[in-house]
């Protein structure tokens, strides 16, 4: 169920250099599960787009989602701003979550992809590798992936920690073995960790971004190419806000 | 009170509904808004076959509104009939608007031949802004002698009466609604979207991969009011009035310029529940004002 509420900001801190986390009190936490995530409006007026969040982590018995996003824009620049005891409106949970399939579990995250891994890692069963690339060592959410993971690794794009390179380029040299991947992350980072599964004939799934107007798979504003023809229109386009944002690799186009 | 309108003899139990492609067939927004309390669903564009729309990025956000282009996306009239018609079957309050779009003359005859026995369907939206590619890639909405042409031609086919959907990327606006108007037209409805262009400074570039897109929204209100006025004040035929409405000040407002219906489009975004706040408003505003018929209002700023 989805739900247009007025959250209450619980509280809100720095991660790493322009990396936020907020954790906000909301009825769309009863709803929620990883994988989805919620649309933020902005305060000021003239901003009227709401700006897509992935749900990094949820406590149902308080009813609080964990929001982790880097400020990106004006939008996110305001939400920045946000304290204890202000109020935010959200529509949520959206799209569909990562489905929690049975076997080894690996899962990826890109730059500001990797929070929404973090909720993933805590409900999924069995011993889940977590592969983390950040672009140097101003991390952030790795203790919680210490914490919730069997294994952490880590790549940097200029090697300051773990691998040198891309989470590809981990996970080939930490010879990780798995059978589905669960990835969010740059475009171009979904691509080669597809290709990857491809080749070794692992299941994955990929958490896509599009630019969103309505969140809700109205406006037909948010898709993405589609190997098979889609449900809704009879083309080639599934609509990452109602389809996704989560969708298997084979499924979509890279 | 009353806030029956009624439009080319279809009554509609309000004034209130929502504008074609901001709202799909109602589906998506149902979690939200009761559809059987509005005075119609307006669906999206519908085409003869399914098409594909643009590539993405189809929409920007601009300062107090936003750039769409979707490039008409839609499943074709098989799918939608089967689909969406049987899914707005079991709200039988709410009257129900098809929003007709084609390359062609041919290709709006053959969506509105299909629809004719379509029981469902209470009025057509025909929308002229579709991309003319027989004539040369100009929209039918930009010239008078064209709306006038496919106006006369599908009304020569269709069922049900007729709504005009005109473009405000026009000159004179009165021109456009003179001539669908004397082609027979039953009613039209304005403002479709203003072509707009974003750029990105960073990356120097279009935002749009369609480089240009149409604006809605806010921003756009004063100019739907100004042509829903012009327009009411030359024609004959009733005007669904729409562009940036998101409270019932502008919804009032659009209908005290001569709109005797409304449509809310991009304020969904924001706020799924527009709809039925707007109308919330609007009988507030009739009690205090101690208004008995929403109709008095149309048209009554001259
Ligand atoms: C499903 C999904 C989940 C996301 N999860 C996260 C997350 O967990 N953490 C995080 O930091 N970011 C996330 N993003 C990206 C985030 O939505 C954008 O960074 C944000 O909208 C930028 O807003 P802004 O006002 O700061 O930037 P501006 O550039 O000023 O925004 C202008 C407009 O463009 C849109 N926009 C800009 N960048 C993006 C983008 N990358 N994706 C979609 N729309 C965009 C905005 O929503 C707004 O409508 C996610 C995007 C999607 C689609
Ligand atoms: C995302 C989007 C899709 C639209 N699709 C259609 C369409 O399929 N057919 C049509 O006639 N108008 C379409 N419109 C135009 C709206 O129906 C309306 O005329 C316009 O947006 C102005 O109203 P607003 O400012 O309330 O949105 C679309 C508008 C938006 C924002
Ligand atoms: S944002 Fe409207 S369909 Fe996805």
């Amino acid at each position: 169920m989805k739900v247009k509420d007025t959250a209450k900001v619980i509280s809100q801190s720095v991660l790493a250099e322009g990396v936020y986390s907020l954790i906000i009190e909301t009825k769309a936490a009863n709803y929620a599960v990883p994988g989805q995530f919620v649309s933020l409006y902005c305060q000021d007026h003239s901003r009227l787009l709401p700006r897509p969040i992935s749900i990094c982590e949820i406590d149902k018995d308080v009813s609080t989602l964990r929001l982790v996003y880097r400020v990106a824009g004006k939008g996110t620049d305001e939400f920045s701003k946000l304290t204890s005891g202000d109020t935010i409106e959200i529509l949520g949970p959206l799209g569909n979550g990562f489905p929690l399939e049975g076997g080894k579990p690996m899962v990826v995250g890109g730059g500001i992809g990797v929070p929404p891994m973090l909720q993933l890692t805590k409900e999924l069963e069995g011993s889940v590798t977590a592969v983390m690339g950040y672009r140097n060592d101003d991390m952030f959410l790795t203790e919680e992936f210490v914490d919730n993971a069997a294994e952490l690794v880590i790549a940097t794009d200029d090697g300051s920690v773990g691998t040198c390179g891309t989470v590809v380029d981990a996970i080939i040299e930490n010879n990780i073995e798995a059978d589905v991947i669960y990835a969010c992350g740059p475009k171009p980072m979904l691509r080669a960790l597809a290709q990857y599964a491809a080749e070794h004939d692992i299941k994955c799934y990929v958490s896509m971004e599009e630019r969103m107007a309505c969140g809700v798979g109205a406006c037909l504003g948010c898709v993405c190419q589609s190997t098979d023809v889609d449900d809704h229109s009879h083309v080639h386009n599934k609509r990452v806000c109602a389809d996704g944002p989560v969708f298997l690799s084979t499924e979509v186009e890279l | 009170m009353n806030t029956k309108v009624t439009i080319a003899g279809v009554e509609f139990q309000n004034p209130i509904m929502e504008a074609s492609g901001t709202f799909g067939s109602g589906m998506e927004y149902g979690e939200f808004v009761d559809l059987n309390k509005l005075g119609a669903v307006v669906t999206k564009g519908v085409a003869d076959k399914p098409w594909p729309g643009n590539p993405t990025p189809r929409v920007a956000e601009v300062k107090c509104g936003m750039l769409n282009a979707i490039g008409l996306q839609n499943p074709g009239i098989d799918v939608f009939v089967e689909r969406d018609l049987a899914f707005l079957e079991q709200y039988k309050n709410t009257r129900v608007i098809v929003n007709v779009c084609g390359h062609s003359l041919e290709e709006y005859i053959n969506v509105v031949d299909r629809l004719a026995g379509e029981n469902r369907v209470d009025m057509l939206e025909i929308n002229i802004s579709c991309p003319n590619v027989k004539e040369g890639g100009i929209a039918f909405g930009q010239d008078p002698k064209m709306a006038y042409l496919v106006t006369e031609e599908v009304k020569k086919h269709a069922k049900q009466p007729v709504i005009m959907k005109l473009s405000p990327n026009v000159t004179d606006i009165t021109e456009m609604a003179k001539a669908v108007e004397a082609a027979g037209a039953d009613a039209i409805s304005l403002i479709n979207t203003l072509t707009g262009m974003k750029i990105d400074v960073e990356r120097q570039s279009f935002v749009l991969a369609n480089k240009t897109g149409g604006m809605s929204g806010p921003a756009v209100h004063p100019i739907a009011v100004r042509m829903v006025y012009q327009c009411a004040n030359a024609v004959k035929v009733p005007i669904i009035g729409m562009g940036g409405i998101e409270t019932w000040e502008d919804a009032v407002e659009m209908m005290l310029a001569g709109a005797t219906a409304v449509s809310v489009g991009t304020a969904n975004f924001y706020n799924p529940t527009a709809t039925l706040d707007i109308l919330e408003g609007m009988k507030d505003y009739m009690i205090r004002k101690n208004i008995e018929d929403i109709n008095s209002i149309v048209g009554l700023v001259k």
